[in-house]
């Protein structure tokens, strides 16, 4: 075990950027919208909410700023798919293009610098628990904001009337019209918040998590994210799971390295893209179709009010 | 006075040239904005682009290079992107390809040109058609996303092909580079007039017209057009959706599978490491633009490969990131969706109270 910890809390740090853009996806395709830019979203997250820290000294502006310019990535998403009723797997396509470029060109000059970003403290009274005080309490304040986060998205989605509204638009936006829900500015709503979330969860891996910006430094996570979404069946706190199971692996991985395993890196490197697919398969094999029953069932479908079928 | 939308009953058939041309002249307009925020001058960026891209003769034949793999994998796509199959993985089969390619001459090396090449070919095509049959049939047996499927193979193909670079296929003599040796002369396609550009040329044109024909005059390619447009029909009129499925991904598959090994054997003449600089997804962008129709993918790769060089360029030049150049393709393809709006939809104003 005394060996054992220091990996486990690795893998709750590695994993926590994951997790906010899993959770922020999942308030998306609640709400009916499938983002697969999430990759570029957090890329523009970490170079905006670097160069805030880097400029303001305080890595709490620039996590502000990380997801309100997400927000904004999400109003663009969200007025190409809600309102305009494009194809939203091209539109997530084009954003991941236009976040690795923009990030790479705007922050070209700032790799190779180093800030202080946020540091670890215990939690009082929870950190002297045995083994989980040291794995889940010896933490930065964004990984404890991201535990709360999941039990308020969790309580959100299946206690609050503006839980089952959000539900309500994703799984069938007709009722919910006729309901007298604004679905479409309910959509935008969330996919703004969403992909704050996302982008928030990209300004955590180089304000905290790095301490440095690199280009392409997100390297996969976004769509690791995505996938995700479906491992936890749109449930945070399966996400949380899923999200600490891959940030274990790298962790994992990492310490293999370090340690100079006669495993080649590449080889290693593999194992989180080929644990997905295993998942993936795994949850499709377990429960057969009925995973579609658990998905959004107007998910992807543009909606608009006018148009009758 | 208000705004009407009204469902056009046919798509504007001149706003489908002049949206994808406004689309272009806009995404460069909010590019040089980017550009000029950064301390560069858009004008100067612009102009070494276009002279990179088109200034000689020479310049003309390497944007025809760099548009060989593009027009190649997205014919590859199409046929996916049809039936509504998201397959983003082209970039990993085309990997594949190439890697099977480099494992024929390696293991069989031959001295007759046609036969070392057919190898390759056949070897880089079942590669690359089973990494991404691999996705179908997940897809067609269990109902596993391809889109994420496609896509975390991707990042297994990088790893893969790292793995034999930088390990047991690396060239000794490449003072550490991650690259294998030379081919031997039977294992490089022949090229053209003086230029880099080789005998893919011709393999995209074939494969432009095969493409064509299976998609707009073929049984199969109808049938994956019923299935994209709707599926409940499809399967009623007794089409089998999973069989196509696999089908049409192991299809497009091997056609990325060619490319990678056209890549290697024509332009590289070894394997190495990042050698597609991410074709795979650019080609998605191309299929799309072309609205999957084969032939107008040739002329959008053409453009393609002019940003891509332009984007080599502004690296060498001026110094900045190859992907400055994706952000052009990100903003073409934003004002893309977003101009298909217009002719899916009228707007006009209500002149009545």
């Amino acid at each position: 075990m005394e060996t054992l910890t220091p990996i486990l809390a690795a893998a709750v740090r590695s994993g926590t950027p994951i997790l906010y853009a899993t959770l922020g996806e999942i308030l998306m395709e609640k709400s009916g919208i499938t983002n697969l830019g999430l990759e570029g979203i957090m890329l523009m997250g970490a170079l905006s909410g670097f160069v805030v820290t880097l400029s303001t000294g305080s890595p709490w502006l620039g996590l502000l700023f990380a997801f309100l310019l997400g927000g904004c990535l999400g109003l663009l998403h969200a007025f190409l798919c809600v309102s305009l009723g494009s194809n939203q797997v091209v539109c997530g396509l084009a954003m991941t293009m236009f976040g690795s470029g923009a990030s790479a060109l705007m922050g070209r000059n700032h790799i190779g610098v180093a800030i202080s970003g946020l540091h670890s403290f215990p939690l009082p009274g929870l950190a002297e628990l045995p083994v989980l005080g040291r794995v889940f309490f010896n933490q930065d304040a964004m990984v404890y904001l991201s535990f709360a986060l999941v039990v308020v998205l969790y309580v959100y989605l299946n206690f609050t009337r503006p839980g089952m509204n959000l539900r309500a638009i994703g799984d069938n936006p007709k009722a919910a019209d006729a309901m007298g829900l604004p679905v479409a500015r309910l959509r935008y709503f969330y996919c703004i918040v969403g992909s704050g979330l996302v982008a928030l969860g990209g300004g955590y891996m180089s304000v905290v998590y790095n301490k440095f910006w690199a280009e392409g430094m997100v390297a996969g996570r976004g769509w690791i994210a995505v996938a995700m979404v479906i491992f936890a069946l749109w449930n945070p706190f399966q996400a949380a799971l899923g999200a600490y199971l891959f940030g274990g692996v790298e962790a994992f991985q990492l310490r293999l390295q370090t340690a100079g395993t006669p495993i080649p890196a590449p080889l290693l490197m593999m194992l989180p893209y080929a644990m997905t697919i295993l998942v993936l398969l795994i949850i499709a094999v377990g429960k057969g179709r009925s995973i579609l029953l658990r998905a959004p069932a107007a998910l992807g479908i543009p909606f608009h009010r006018e148009e009758r079928d | 006075m208000r705004l009407k939308i009204e469902k056009r009953l046919v798509p504007s058939a001149w706003l489908k040239v002049t949206v994808p041309v406004c689309s272009v002249l806009m995404a460069f307009a909010i590019g040089s904005l980017f550009l000029y925020f950064q301390g560069v001058s858009p004008l100067k960026a612009y102009t070494v682009m276009a002279s990179s891209a088109f200034g000689s003769a020479y310049d003309l034949s390497e944007t025809i290079v760099k548009a060989l793999p593009l027009a190649m994998v997205s014919l590859a796509t199409m046929s996916c992107f049809t039936m509504l199959l998201w397959n983003i993985g082209a970039e990993g089969q085309a990997l594949m390809g190439a890697l099977a390619a480099a494992a024929a001459v390696r293991y069989f090396p031959m001295e007759n040109p046609f036969a070392m090449l057919g190898l390759m070919a056949l070897f880089a095509m079942l590669l690359g058609g089973l990494w991404s049959g691999f996705a179908g049939v997940l897809k067609a047996r269990w109902n596993v996303n391809e889109i994420i499927s496609t896509l975390m193979l991707n990042y297994i193909a990088i790893r893969g092909l790292e793995y034999f670079v930088y390990g047991p296929w690396r060239d000794p003599a490449s003072l550490g580079f991650p690259m294998t040796k030379p081919f031997i002369d039977s294992a490089r396609l022949p090229t053209l007039w003086g230029t880099r550009i080789h005998l893919g040329l011709y393999v995209v044109l074939f494969l432009t017209l095969l493409m064509w024909f299976l998609l707009r005059r073929s049984r199969w390619g109808y049938e994956i057009q019923v299935i994209g447009s709707n599926a409940r029909a499809a399967h009623y009129a007794g089409m089998n959706y999973e069989r196509s499925v696999v089908l049409v991904m192991f299809f497009s598959g091997a056609i990325a599978g060619l490319a990678g090994m056209c890549e290697v054997s024509g332009l590289e003449g070894r394997l190495q490491a990042g050698f597609t600089a991410e074709y795979g997804y650019t080609a998605i962008i191309v299929a799309w633009l072309s609205h999957l129709n084969p032939l107008v993918s040739l002329l959008v790769a053409f453009l393609m490969g002019a940003l891509m060089a332009g984007g080599d360029a502004l690296q060498i030049m001026m110094g900045l990131p190859v992907a400055t150049s994706t952000i052009l393709q990100g903003l073409i393809l934003f004002f893309v969706l977003g101009g298909e709006f217009f002719y899916k939809y009228k707007i006009s104003w209500d002149g009545g109270r």
